[in-house]
């Protein structure tokens, strides 16, 4: 369970970009976050696993306090948090299998990292999911070889060899064409059945966040103002959302987080 | 003056105004006393500039035929040459690995070792092979270890430099990933920093490697060892068939490293 309690995110001394959000994902759900570009999609899923210092408020996993944690104790927790990105952020020239495996590196020797000695576990449990997504007979090849569609399964498969409990998302589909995106939205939704895995999606496309989410959560520049089922985001909803301007709704004080 | 209408049939355009031309004109003119004033001021005894053609002449009138008596010394003490440059590179490319980090901004542990490392570069870069070289024939005696040595220090700069920039050029999302999933620094360093940078590495390697076979052929004229304390003893006792020697081996051996190289950045990049 992942349960977010008043956060405040503010680059340098200007409005805040996260204003009092409040946010809680139970169970194995898909919840896809929309909002316009600005809106603090990014920023939110990036506090999770504090690749952003949240200014304050709190971030729970699983009972475990996320925001203070430092040093070892961050890499143990961020271990438990996978992470799939728009750009794939792939290294291009190590093989699939390495890119894979280094979603272990929180959890194997550096003497084994550095020789690319996995155990063997690691290697079963990478050609499962590789051969799940349709990439294991890439195991050898450079990762700049691969498609777009390919690279982004690579970057899926290294987010779930970390075992983790929530995989973050955060536009996993806007580099990707629209087929191509469907299926990578289709195996992050079938993954998330079969792995027993809550899963946090930021999304552009409000087609895609209706068909494969469970639960919608709409964003406007720092708040959180729709949460519920895909088939109540209704064209109201829709302009409530992406309508506003960044400055004037940051810099609102009235205007509380629903 | 911006709008269409305004702009609408004028038939006169020049690239620059006329207070433009006139600072360029003086810029110009500025250069050219420079140069005049600069060259009447090194006091170049032109007798002996136009007696050079003569001079270069008679010169190798006197190398003309190269003597190759001394063949199998000249080749022996090459090969000398050829191992202090290759071992002064492998020793440097070792040692400016952590320069490197040290110097490049986004790996550098503080703003302090930041400027360890760039103090590093700049004085190993600010000070010539051969400067180098006559310290170190002052520390360990003439030979080949100060030869070593000398393009060792002048060499841990340039790769370190140059290693340092592509380390801060690198693509930060791969960085940023790795961070995600828990790896320590040096897990992070070894999969997403080193194999974005290693291209550079061994082009810069090989560079080095072919500037060290160059700089080490001159090390034994302050008697650093290698090819060069040939040379200054032939030129000193006026055995002008023996340099031309020497010369053209040199020229051979430059040619070699030359193809190697080539060879091993067309193989390995």
């Amino acid at each position: 369970m992942l349960k977010i309690t008043d956060l405040v995110k503010r680059y340098g001394s200007g409005d805040p970009v996260l204003k009092n959000l409040d946010l809680m994902i139970e169970g194995e759900s898909v919840v896809s976050i929309i909002g316009s570009s600005g809106a603090g999609k990014s920023t939110l899923l990036r506090c999770i696993n504090r690749l952003v210092e949240p200014t304050s408020g709190s971030i729970e996993l699983n009972g475990t306090e996320l925001t203070h944690l430092r040093g070892r104790a961050l890499r143990t927790a961020r271990r438990k948090i996978g992470m799939v990105f728009q750009g794939f952020n792939l290294v291009d020239r190590l093989t699939v299998m390495e890119n894979v495996q280094s979603g272990r590196l929180g959890y194997i020797s550096t003497w084994a990292a550095l020789s690319r000695s996995y155990p063997k576990a690691d290697i079963r449990r990478a050609f499962e999911l590789m051969e799940r997504v349709g990439i294991a007979h890439y195991a050898d090849t450079r990762a700049d070889q691969l498609s777009g569609g390919e690279r982004q399964r690579v970057g899926v498969v290294r987010a779930l060899m970390q075992e983790p409990e929530i995989l973050l998302a955060d536009e996993p589909t806007a580099s990707l064409d629209p087929k191509t995106s469907e299926q990578i939205m289709g195996l992050l939704r079938d993954l998330a059945r079969e792995l027993k895995l809550p899963v946090l999606i930021n999304i552009h496309n409000v087609t895609e966040a209706k068909e494969y989410t469970d639960r919608i959560v709409g964003m406007r520049y720092g708040r959180i103002i729709f949460d519920d089922q895909p088939a109540a985001l209704d064209k109201a909803a829709m302009d409530e959302i992406y309508s506003g301007s960044p400055h004037a709704d940051r810099s609102d004080p009235l205007k509380e987080a629903s | 003056m911006t709008s269409i209408s305004e702009q609408f049939g004028r038939d006169e355009w020049t690239r620059f105004t006329p207070k433009q031309k006139l600072r360029r004109w003086a810029i110009l003119a500025a250069c050219a006393i420079a140069i005049v004033w600069s060259l009447s001021s090194i006091e170049v005894v032109w007798m002996w500039v136009w007696g050079a053609p003569a001079q270069m002449g008679d010169l190798f009138g006197r190398m003309y035929p190269p003597d190759a008596s001394n063949l199998g010394t000249i080749l022996n003490v090459l090969w000398d040459t050829v191992n202090i440059a290759t071992f002064a590179t492998a020793f440097a490319v070792l040692m400016s690995l952590p320069v490197a980090y040290l110097a490049a901004q986004n790996t550098t542990p503080n703003q302090a070792t930041l400027w360890l490392g760039r103090l590093i570069l700049v004085t190993s870069r600010s000070v010539n092979t051969i400067i180098w070289a006559l310290l170190f024939v002052a520390i360990f005696g003439p030979g080949v270890v100060a030869g070593i040595v000398a393009i060792m220090f002048r060499s841990i700069g340039f790769i370190g430099k140059l290693l340092g920039e592509a380390i801060e050029e690198i693509d930060k999302r791969p960085v940023e990933a790795l961070e995600a999933t828990g790896a320590s620094r040096l897990k992070v360093i070894a999969y997403a920093i080193v194999p974005q940078v290693m291209p550079t590495f061994w082009a810069v390697a090989i560079l080095r490697w072919d500037i060290n076979l160059r700089e080490s052929t001159v090390l034994g004229l302050v008697g650093a060892g290698g090819i060069g304390i040939i040379l200054q003893g032939a030129i000193d006792t006026f055995n002008w068939p023996e340099a031309a020697t020497v010369l053209l081996a040199i020229l051979a051996l430059v040619i070699l490293g030359e193809v190697v190289s080539a060879f091993l950045r067309r193989r390995i990049l």
